[in-house]
């Protein structure tokens, strides 16, 4: 179990750490955290409908996708460090907007992978019968 | 190396979340999610820290890589974070999920403030 958590943790962290490599370091506000905040909560919103549906879902499937790889993926730290970054470096707007629409995006994002989900594994059952 | 160093940071960061999240809950016993919260404003806090030392050039790029990127990064989550406000939300807990929200807002940006601060 703590494995499949570690496993998939590290998993997480370096797709995270290759995004934020690829995404460049902005000075002006942090994109790379934001999308990788936003699509690690939709993610997880998928992968929480998907096991729901499933009578017996593999008992790692949930420590190794859920908290190692999207746990590990998505990160609180860096975002906290970033919004003070931006207050330290008198971008107030910046600063205000990147500490509102993070969670605002976020819960957005995991709500459309659940509703949507649950949406698109309702239209397939229903082709099924 | 560096890319080592993240993942030796996560492999001990993602498990200990999850202990410390488990801890937490069993002793509490609350709807409220304390233990992502308090992981987030821990992790926060602890990267204030390692930032600052780093802009002080007290760090170099494989501590930052190791304990920032890799353990801080795993140890915090915010994919579990908004899951369970959205979990407190459709329970018809809004307050609890407009508290989980700010506090873990506040509590995380006034942590890695704090940390910052002390070691620079």
């Amino acid at each position: 179990m703590l494995g499949a958590i570690a496993a998939g943790g590290v998993v997480g962290a370096e797709a995270r750490y290759a995004l934020t490599l690829l995404g460049g370091d902005d000075p002006r506000f942090p994109w790379a955290t934001l999308a990788e905040n936003i699509t690690g909560c939709f993610l997880i919103g998928v992968l929480m409908a998907v096991i729901l549906q499933l009578t017996a879902p593999h008992r790692l499937v949930r420590p190794f996708l859920g908290v190692g790889m999207l746990g590990g993926y998505t990160t609180f730290s860096a975002y906290a460090v970033e919004v003070r970054e931006l207050i330290a470096d008198d971008r107030a707007a910046a600063a205000l907007s990147y500490l509102v629409i993070t969670p605002l995006a976020a819960l957005t994002a995991v709500w459309l992978g659940v509703r949507g989900t649950g949406a698109a594994l309702g239209r397939l059952r229903h082709r099924g019968t | 190396m560096t890319v080592l160093l993240v993942a030796l940071g996560a492999a001990v960061g993602a498990p200990l979340r999850y202990l410390a999240d488990r801890f937490i809950q069993s002793r509490i016993d609350a709807v409220f999610p304390w233990g992502t919260l308090a992981v987030n404003v821990v992790g926060s806090f602890v990267l204030g820290v390692v930032m600052a030392l780093s802009a002080d050039g007290g760090l170099g790029d494989d501590t930052v890589a190791l304990v920032g990127v890799g353990f801080c990064g795993a140890l915090t989550t915010y994919s579990t974070f908004s899951y369970e406000t959205l979990r407190l939300l459709e329970d018809g807990a809004r307050w609890y999920a407009l508290g989980n929200v700010a506090g873990s807002v506040i509590a995380g940006v006034a942590a890695a403030a704090a940390g910052w601060a002390l070691a620079s």
